[in-house]
């Protein structure tokens, strides 16, 4: 279980992280999700003691991160790939992490065997892809079998099957009662990996809640009707006390109705129909909407097309 | 689903509390991966043989041309030879490659962000600052032992073949003091590089502020009004430390030679001072 109690990091002239609470429960997959620059990294580091929280605080199981000698047995984390010396082994990486933290080197070929790396375990990281680096980052993590497991952005640069690979181990991990967090820019991702989701924005908290409460909190779903009468059952519809807002000559979405509210009103005023459906939210329309107000590095669109 | 509800299944739960290790474990284990470190990089097996190859081949070397010209040298060169030191000359260039593999020893965790996966297995910084010491500390005195050895032997035999000068024993006075001396001197020099490594954390500043520390500063010195020049230059790391390695006192001025070498190890002892504050301080 990770707690974090109104965790907060500031840089020199930008705050990173603000006043975060929150708590990772064991057994299912907490998903951590949030725009690029949104504060995901910089609370992963907090939580493993990398950076020290300007105020508040984060605990693992209950104790702060640096009051193990042996952390790698209880917490395993992979946050950045790369961040390995390319001309060291995979194999002599995972030996030396194993030695420090006094695992069993038995492991080291476990884990190797596990992410499907054996076969390049003696070359060289340096000439790794980043979906090698990606499985040796995980078999790091998994080295000592911990309890609580960090993943920041696993499935950046795996191939679909890695990506399968990535979702199947994470759940495997959950339902065998650890603590899985893993964070990602990707919602639609993350929806089919998480069972919770913990979204942050601008380094606030945005929401936490099930996948399906985000999307549902996030926004509203619509009603598309298509009509010869678009304009008469637009004002219907709007005398009824629904957001109605037309789109294109013959169709209109309608917010706060539900299709067969909409289907009586047209009824009613003898309007023909020539389509009436029920539009769920995508998953990224919840997340674009939700975090909106806090991306941090938002394109221009005017920009853009004036570029093109 | 609240996010306060836990342990929703709860085979985890009876494993989660691993027991710490006591600190001396701990700190073997860190000796061990950092030992793992030191020798699964190429660039760590060729530096020391550079090293041994410069100390043993510049020393045969120096001593070759020495005896080259033995009829050319005057009565003073001669009264005050230091057949010892002079063999072990090649230190004053070895050193460098010592003092860079020592800088490494910490600013390539910082350049390939391994850092991170080094304090995060080992979150007491100072304990891997420790490791890091003293397994480089043992190494760079085995590998300065055996250069500085094979550099005496080779040396003082071709010295032997003049007859204008005395070569030494390894049981004269002073002499094995001396060449053990030598590996001291590259082992606290290793400590230092650790040192710059960690308070600058960049591989090129830290190797810049090294050979500013040996070479550049001396030099700058020197430019000082008397007494101010050879007052403050005998305090300088290389002026104070190198005379563990030699038999013959090297100038009036200088320090005694334990003393010297005191002030030399001092510079290591305050730039890992510096770098475990700094450690504790900063984010990794």
């Amino acid at each position: 279980m990770i707690e974090a109690t109104a965790l907060t990091k500031r840089y020199a002239s930008t705050v990173a992280v603000d006043g975060l609470s929150f708590t990772v429960p064991n057994g299912r997959v907490t998903g951590f999700l949030g725009p690029n620059g949104a504060g995901k990294s910089t609370t992963m580091r907090l939580i493993v003691g990398l950076d020290a929280p300007s105020s508040g605080r984060v605990t693992v199981n209950g104790r702060a991160y640096h009051d193990r000698r042996f952390p790698l047995r209880e917490v395993g984390a992979l946050l950045e790939a790369k961040a390995i010396h390319p001309s060291r082994t995979a194999r002599n990486h995972l030996r030396w992490l194993a030695q420090s933290n006094g695992i069993n080197p038995k492991r080291v070929d476990e884990v190797l065997e596990q992410v499907g790396i054996s076969a390049v375990a003696r070359k060289r990281t340096g000439t790794f892809s980043l979906g090698m680096s990606q499985r040796l980052g995980i078999a790091a993590a998994l080295l000592g079998d911990p309890e609580v497991l960090l993943l920041d952005e696993p499935v950046n640069g795996l191939d679909p099957e890695g990506i399968q690979w990535v979702r199947r181990l994470l759940r495997s991990l959950a339902s065998e009662g650890r603590t899985v967090f893993v964070s990602s820019h990707l919602m639609s991702e993350m929806a089919l990996t998480a069972d919770h989701l913990i979204v942050i924005g601008k380094g606030r908290l945005i929401a936490d809640a099930s996948v399906e409460e985000v999307i549902a909190q996030a926004s509203a779903n619509h009603v598309k009707v298509v009509s010869p009468q678009a304009t008469a059952l637009r004002s219907l519809i709007a005398a009824a006390g629904a957001d109605v807002e037309p789109d294109g000559d013959d169709t209109l979405i309608v917010t706060g109705l539900e299709c067969r509210d909409v289907g009586i009103i047209a009824a009613a005023g003898e309007i023909t129909l020539y389509e009436l459906s029920r539009q769920e939210a995508s998953l990224e329309e919840a997340f674009m909407e939700m975090t909106r107000d806090s991306v941090e590095y938002l394109a221009d669109p005017d920009a853009a097309g004036s570029a093109a | 689903m609240s996010s306060a509800e836990t342990a929703l299944v709860p085979t985890a739960a009876a494993r989660t509390a691993v027991p710490n290790p006591t600190p001396m474990r701990q700190f073997v284990a860190v000796l061990r991966a950092e030992w793992t470190k030191l020798w699964s990089v190429r660039s760590t097996l060729w530096s020391l043989l550079v090293t041994i190859a410069i100390i043993v081949g510049l020393g045969a070397l120096f001593c070759a041309a020495r005896v080259a010209r033995a009829d050319r040298l005057d009565p003073g060169e001669l009264r005050n030879f230091d057949p010892t030191g002079f063999s072990l000359n090649g230190i004053f260039l070895a050193q460098l490659a010592v003092g860079v593999l020592g800088v490494l020893v910490m600013s390539s965790e910082y350049a390939t962000g391994q850092i991170r996966a080094t304090f995060g297995a080992t979150p007491q910084r100072n304990l891997v600052l420790a490791a890091k010491v003293a397994v480089f500390a043992v190494v760079t005195f085995a590998v300065g032992l055996v250069a500085c050895f094979a550099a005496f032997f080779i040396g003082q035999a071709i010295l032997g073949r003049s007859t204008k000068f005395h070569s030494a024993f390894i049981g004269d006075p002073g002499v094995l003091r001396a060449v053990i001396g030598g590996a001291m001197y590259l082992s606290v020099l290793g400590a230092l590089g650790i040192g710059l490594g960690t308070i600058l954390r960049r591989t090129a500043g830290a190797i810049a502020a090294l050979v500013g520390l040996l070479l550049i500063l001396p030099i700058l010195v020197n430019f000082l009004p008397s007494p101010w020049n050879t007052d403050i230059s005998k305090y300088l790391p290389l002026q104070a430390g190198n005379a563990v390695f030699h038999t013959a006192k090297l100038a009036s001025t200088d320090l005694s030679l334990w003393v010297g070498f005191a002030v030399f190890c001092a510079y290591a002892v305050a730039s890992l001072a510096l770098g475990a504050v700094l450690l504790a301080r900063r984010d990794a």
